[in-house]
């Protein structure tokens, strides 16, 4: 052939590959910060619109908020003079020295000053703990879990509500307020809600109907109502059923309501999971001779809570803000503490509410933030067995 | 495909003096109003091997994927290597240890490695130890020649590999039975044959084989019997020969008429 392979067209009747073509390397414009520019940020007139209007939002957004924040803001001072315009004759940004001031009962509430070294040791304990569990190529994580699972929630039991026999004074739990309250609440609710829910969401799935009819009553009157009824019947229509003496701490009742209230949501993003995974898989590992727990466990678990992940998470965020809702029944939590500080007169001043409510928002965000980062990061490393 | 070195796989079954592996007696099963098998009575002996075919629909799949219980029969009686299936769940786990089974559509567990897979059961429902659980499994990998792939995850592989894999995970359990459900029909032309070329090496170490396959060159070349179904009935069985070359139901004939061409 005398031809070369680009002068042959396919288009005439006979045609006969010469050389294999070569693979070559994409064209400039595919690679580089140059290409991506162009693909992510330029590729269309409204891809381009959108970003011009996304750097002027951010143009206008972020200089105000760096103003507030950070320029203008005042670092220093005893009382409310110090962030009144009318006293400093200046701008006045956020107020920092009373956020320095009310932080001890931002994060302990009320408990008692001379015991909150107690509350101090739980967080110490429940960062280590939450490390060793998340942290996965953290050594004897099997250890990891009993810590965690076992060890922790009754160590901080005492801990926290105080055991005289070993010295340590009761706390009335009335008394606990702030990111201790937030953190406990936040905590059982994550910690209870997923093996419940995964537990309604196979007994959605049962083929025995009085399992599957407890799931389902279940699952749709809690979620039928909302969480501020469940907390107002927990805190004021049980007490009206079970004698005082008999009947449950303040806390402990939110904490039931709040765990029972996101199972019931974590049992139907469970189940949307469940519902997912191909019957080919039951299959499989029924053929294969496991029984149904082990299937579950195994087999089913693994692959529905990976497709779950986005959703396991948004419920967890969801819950994490909606402990907020427990100061309806009483309970100083983080939002709560922060709502009565700010009202104090001895720091009434125009940016103490704004002020307040900032490091609400920076705290809050930085959780969600937080746990929304780490579920990317799992669904990257999970997503390994999808390759190909 | 020698006829000379066949000969030895061409038992007919009554030459067969081994005890019973499979036997189907009168089984009925309905699905809703549709009633899927009529009257099945089969009998397989240890190591015999049967192909079963038929247009689909016909309930070659739901009667094999009764004999380990993946569906129920309402009628009949069905014994696996002498365990009656009922709805005794001890019996049905002592059932499936005991079946193999490959699926057209692999249904290896995508979130483990291929060792994995094929280790998971001999760990979990055997209690083999986890480093004698995993030389098993690589020595059934190595015999369906893909000892290489044992790290990988089942979609890295190409569809015969993992059919290859599924049925390496099946062998791991030391079957007695294996069943087949259609192992080549999902797979791409090219990988039909690394497949059948496995079940052949199978077939050749006497192991007892129910197969639901089109592959009527596998059929002639392994099958001790063809069994021929049709609208959830057995038409007609009888040794490949006879079948391909004398088969005597009109039903069978227009289906041998359309398939061999």
């Amino acid at each position: 052939m005398t031809m070369s392979e680009g002068d042959l067209a396919v288009t005439e009747i006979k045609f006969v590959r010469g050389a294999t073509i070569a693979a070559r390397p994409p064209p400039a414009a595919m690679t580089g910060a140059l290409g991506w520019l162009r693909a992510n940020l330029l590729s269309s007139p409204f891809n381009i619109a959108l970003t011009i209007l996304i750097a002027l939002l951010l143009a206008w957004l972020i200089p105000e908020l760096v103003k507030f924040l950070l320029i203008d803001a005042v670092w220093t001072g005893a009382d409310r003079d110090a962030c009144r315009e009318v006293v400093q004759h200046r701008e006045i940004g956020a107020c920092w020295p009373f956020v320095w001031e009310r932080w001890s009962y931002f994060v302990y509430g009320s408990y008692p000053i001379p015991q909150r070294w107690r509350v101090d040791v739980f967080f110490a304990m429940l960062a280590i703990g939450v490390v060793w569990l998340l942290w996965l190529e953290a050594p004897r994580r099997d250890l990891g879990s009993v810590y965690f699972f076992i060890v922790l929630p009754i160590t901080s039991f005492i801990l926290l509500t105080g055991w005289s026999a070993i010295g340590l004074p009761p706390v009335d739990t009335a008394l606990w307020g702030g990111i201790l309250v937030t953190i406990v609440v936040a905590s059982v609710g994550i910690v209870c809600s997923l093996p419940i829910g995964i537990l309604l969401a196979l007994g959605r799935r049962s083929r025995m109907p009085a399992v599957r009819l407890f799931s389902v009553v279940f699952i749709e009157f809690v979620r039928g109502v909302p969480l501020v009824t469940v907390l107002f019947m927990a805190s004021v229509m049980l007490p009206l059923f079970v004698p005082e003496e008999y009947s449950p701490d303040k806390l402990v009742r939110a904490l039931v309501g709040i765990a029972l209230f996101a199972s019931a949501y974590m049992a139907e993003v469970v189940r949307a999971g469940l519902q997912a995974i191909p019957k080919g898989q039951f299959e499989g590992a029924m053929a294969v001779g496991l029984g149904y727990w082990q299937m579950i466990r195994l087999i089913i678990l693994p692959q529905a809570l990976k497709i779950t992940i986005p959703n396991i998470v948004n419920t967890y965020i969801g819950l994490f803000k909606d402990t907020t809702l427990v100061f309806i029944v009483g309970i100083f939590d983080f939002l709560r503490t922060v709502e009565v500080a700010r009202i104090d007169p001895k720091w009434a001043a125009p940016v103490t509410s704004t002020t307040g409510y900032a490091v609400a928002a920076i705290f809050y965000w930085i959780f969600c933030y937080a746990m929304s980062r780490y579920a990317r990061a799992m669904e990257a490393r999970l997503a390994q067995g999808d390759k190909r | 495909m020698s006829a000379a070195g066949n000969s030895a796989l061409r038992l007919k079954p009554s030459q067969l003096n081994t005890p019973v592996a499979v036997e189907l007696v009168g089984v009925n099963k309905w699905y809703g109003d549709f009633h899927v098998l009529r009257d099945i009575n089969l009998k397989v002996m240890g190591g015999e091997r049967i192909v079963i075919c038929g247009p689909s629909g016909s309930g070659k799949s739901t009667m094999i994927r009764c004999i380990n219980r993946l569906e129920e029969h309402q009628q009949g009686k069905i014994f696996v290597d002498g365990v009656e299936l009922t709805n005794d769940l001890k019996k049905i786990d002592e059932v499936r240890r005991e079946v193999g089974m490959v699926f057209q559509h692999f249904n290896l567990f995508p979130h483990l490695t291929v060792l994995e897979n094929c280790a998971l059961a001999p760990i979990w429902v055997r209690k083999t130890p986890k480093q004698d659980a995993e030389d098993i499994a690589m020595h059934y990998l190595t015999r369906v020649k893909i000892p290489e792939q044992a790290g990988k995850y089942p979609g890295q592989l190409s569809g015969g590999q993992q059919q290859r894999v599924a049925i390496a995970r099946a062998l791991c359990m030391n079957p007695k039975i294996m069943l087949f459900d259609e192992p080549t029909s999902a797979l791409d032309p090219e990988m039909v044959k690394e497949v059948l070329d496995t079940m052949v090496g199978l077939a050749e170490d006497g192991m007892t084989m129910l197969v639901v396959s089109h592959e009527m060159g596998f059929a002639r070349q392994v099958a001790n019997r063809i069994v021929f179904m049709d609208s959830g009935q057995i038409i007609e069985a009888n040794v490949p020969e006879e079948f391909f070359n004398h088969p005597q139901h009109e039903r069978t004939k227009l289906f041998l008429s359309q398939i061999l061409r």
